[in-house]
């Protein structure tokens, strides 16, 4: 279909989508105007009080993790790529063991704020603080790149929008409301944010899963073939789709995988949900909650990938679904099970289905930035320059600003990233974490020598090995489209500075953060850290003097 | 709250306590191995990807081939591991973790 039929038929459809929009900003506004009256410590912004209860952080911690890179990039990198999209599912679920059987329950004990402050609690105080909180900065902004080059897509699909500049103010908005979520609302308001999106996410899924099987006759064998038929590629249920190529393609895929496993329980965001419950076992709780709501959702973007696949165009020269790097795959399959393109169950299905996509970038943003501006407040400001002398009120108005400061750098990254596949993007964020923050948090909580230089040397060494080979990888420069010749980098053609060959530094950057937090600490005469071990160790295992929960 | 010195002593005083080694020792023997066997189990799954195409690509039933039957194994082995643990630390570790952390605030208090 050309672009200016698919216009004329877009009046009702984008009549209906702006008006939902709408109401999803209305309602996210409206709950985070609750929650600030409701907001009067430091406690109660960084951590929500720590009231929520376990099935609620479930929920929230859901909706933090269950980002558009999963609804609009799995099911999207499925559509393109078949089976080897799946693999991301596969990842982003198993991840969640390491963050319920060894961290979720030993960080709630022993953490107040942020994820530095278990570092914090038998090390130096500047120097682990400071990389810490680096780190935490670093991971979101790239998390954050993802979202609001999520939230561009859709909008250029929905609103009919193919000007470059207006999809540009699109993410300028995006930011400016995620700054709006977090100064005003708190860590209370952006979890109930997420509790809202999560049930509107899970909702939508189901609805949309349900057609497309209903489609098949509830046959997914009938659904896989489809998709093989529709595609003409023979190998679409195959893995090496994507990744089968070459060694070097093989081993990117393994360094995804490794990315992915190991990057969920060293992402900030995610980790500074743990704290928003009143004891470890409310964390068990809600990691429980959050592994059967993302392993079901996850079961789901498997029938919309594949049912894309079979259903929609995604491989001639004008599919938007390739066009878009298969983020609007979804959207565009909702709008086909509703009856197609122009009629009106399509247009009403297209519309929700992009309100609830909205949604879900616009709770995600808001974590994110929480995490980070917390991190900033609380370790940079409070402990490193003030040393603790800061009062509660000026935290939290150092955190205010910083979300803004925040929202303004990923605001600006964000318009040149667009023409990258937002669940490769997350990948990279993963890359990240897994590589400088999850080494030193393992470290702490099970190696009573660790200390001061063994964590300050894996989280620098981590980011920087992640991150620098990501500088000198295909992402940035020198990958061409063996098809058209067109540039897939960052960078156009004619600047190429690559000589990394992977897409995802985790294969070389997870052990030399795990290989410098153990030369570090072997190097080092510190023996306060060692000393504090027990009280950590006590602490972590049973909450003994661990931080309440408080009421009104 | 209690002097820092004197509340390092009770944390060095329940480290030393047999309920403590106890709770440590039957969290860890849960929680390390079934680390090891979930992590080994996936990145077996993610080695027969890459290098195994022809056992992976083999169809069990219709267009159902082995490669998404591992899959979808990968997400059962997780909800199992979850459920175990959960039954695991409300039987196992729970009701110590408690006793000590009474302990504490008596010593605190």
């Amino acid at each position: 279909m050309s672009a200016s039929t698919y216009l004329a038929q877009g009046q009702t459809h984008q009549a209906l989508t702006a008006t939902l929009f709408v109401a999803v900003v209305l309602i996210t506004v409206g709950i985070t105007f609750w929650a600030s009256r409701q907001t009067r410590t430091a406690t109660d912004y960084y951590a929500g009080g720590r009231s929520f209860s376990g099935a609620q952080n479930g929920l929230a911690v859901s909706g933090d993790y269950m980002s558009a890179a999963s609804f609009l990039g799995i099911s999207g990198a499925i559509a393109l790529y078949g089976y080897d999209g799946f693999l991301y599912s596969i990842g982003f679920l198993v991840a969640w063991l390491i963050a319920l059987l060894l961290v979720a329950e030993l960080l709630r004990n022993s953490g107040r704020y942020t994820m530095a402050d278990q570092l914090a609690y038998r090390m130096k105080q500047t120097p682990v603080r400071t990389a810490a909180a680096t780190s935490t900065v670093v991971v979101s902004i790239f998390y954050l790149l993802a979202q609001m080059v999520g939230a561009g897509a859709l909008v250029t699909l929905l609103l009919g929008v193919t000007d470059e500049s207006a999809r540009n103010w699109v993410i300028v908005g995006v930011g400016l409301l995620m700054i709006f979520y977090v100064t005003v609302g708190g860590m209370k308001g952006t979890t109930w944010v997420q509790i809202v999106k999560a049930v509107m996410l899970m909702g939508g899924t189901v609805l949309i899963t349900f057609l497309v099987l209903l489609h098949f006759n509830f046959n997914i064998s009938e659904m896989l073939g489809a998709a093989v038929q529709n595609t003409g590629k023979p190998d679409f249920l195959d893995p090496g789709l994507r990744y089968g190529a070459s060694t070097t393609t093989k081993l990117d895929f393994l360094s995804l995988s490794l990315a992915l496993v190991l990057g969920t329980a060293g992402l900030p965001h995610i980790l500074i949900r743990f704290y928003t419950v009143p004891t470890a076992k409310t964390a068990r709780t809600s990691v429980l909650w959050a592994i059967a709501l993302i392993g079901t959702f996850y079961l789901m973007t498997l029938v919309l990938g594949f049912g894309a696949a079979a259903l929609l165009d995604t491989t001639s020269e004008d599919s938007q679904v390739a066009a878009s790097a298969g983020n609007l795959a979804s959207p565009l399959l909702a709008e086909e099970v509703g009856g197609g393109a122009g009629s009106l169950g399509g247009a009403v299905l297209l519309a929700l289905i992009s309100a609830v996509a909205f949604a879900t970038i616009l709770a995600v943003v808001a974590g994110l930035t929480l995490a980070s501006a917390s991190s900033v407040a609380h370790d940079i400001y409070a402990s490193v320059i003030k040393k603790g002398q800061a009062t509660e009120k000026q935290e939290v108005n150092v955190a205010r600003g910083a979300a803004f400061g925040i929202g303004f750098i990923a605001i600006m990254l964000a318009i040149p990233a667009q023409k990258l596949n937002i669940a490769f993007l997350v990948a990279l964020a993963f890359a990240v974490a897994a590589s400088a923050n999850l080494p030193s948090l393992l470290y702490n909580l099970f190696w009573r020598r660790f200390n001061t230089r063994g964590a300050v040397w894996s989280i620098y060494g981590g980011l920087i090995s992640s991150v620098g080979l990501v500088i000198f990888s295909p992402v940035v420069s020198g990958k061409v489209d063996p098809d058209t010749g067109g540039s897939l980098s960052l960078f156009g053609l004619g600047t190429d500075f690559h000589w990394f060959p992977l897409e995802n530094p985790g294969l070389v950057s997870i052990p030399i953060g795990f290989l410098l937090g153990y030369l570090g600490t072997i190097t080092s005469k510190e023996t306060a850290s060692e000393d504090r071990f027990n009280e950590l160790e006590v602490r972590a295992l049973t909450g003994a003097g661990s931080e309440k929960a408080i009421t009104h | 709250m209690t002097q820092p010195a004197t509340r390092r002593a009770t944390y060095d005083d329940l480290h030393g306590s047999d309920d403590f080694r106890d709770l440590r020792s039957r969290y860890r023997r849960f929680a390390i191995p079934w680390t090891i066997a979930f992590f080994c189990w996936y990145m077996l799954y993610v080695v027969c990807s890459n290098w195994a195409p022809g056992f992976m690509g083999t169809d069990i039933v219709g267009n159902i081939n082995v490669a998404l039957v591992f899959g979808l194994l990968q997400f059962v082995s997780t909800f199992l591991i979850a459920w175990l643990y959960s039954r695991h630390a409300n039987r196992e570790l729970d009701p110590l973790a408690a006793r000590l952390d009474e302990r504490y605030e008596e010593a605190a208090r």
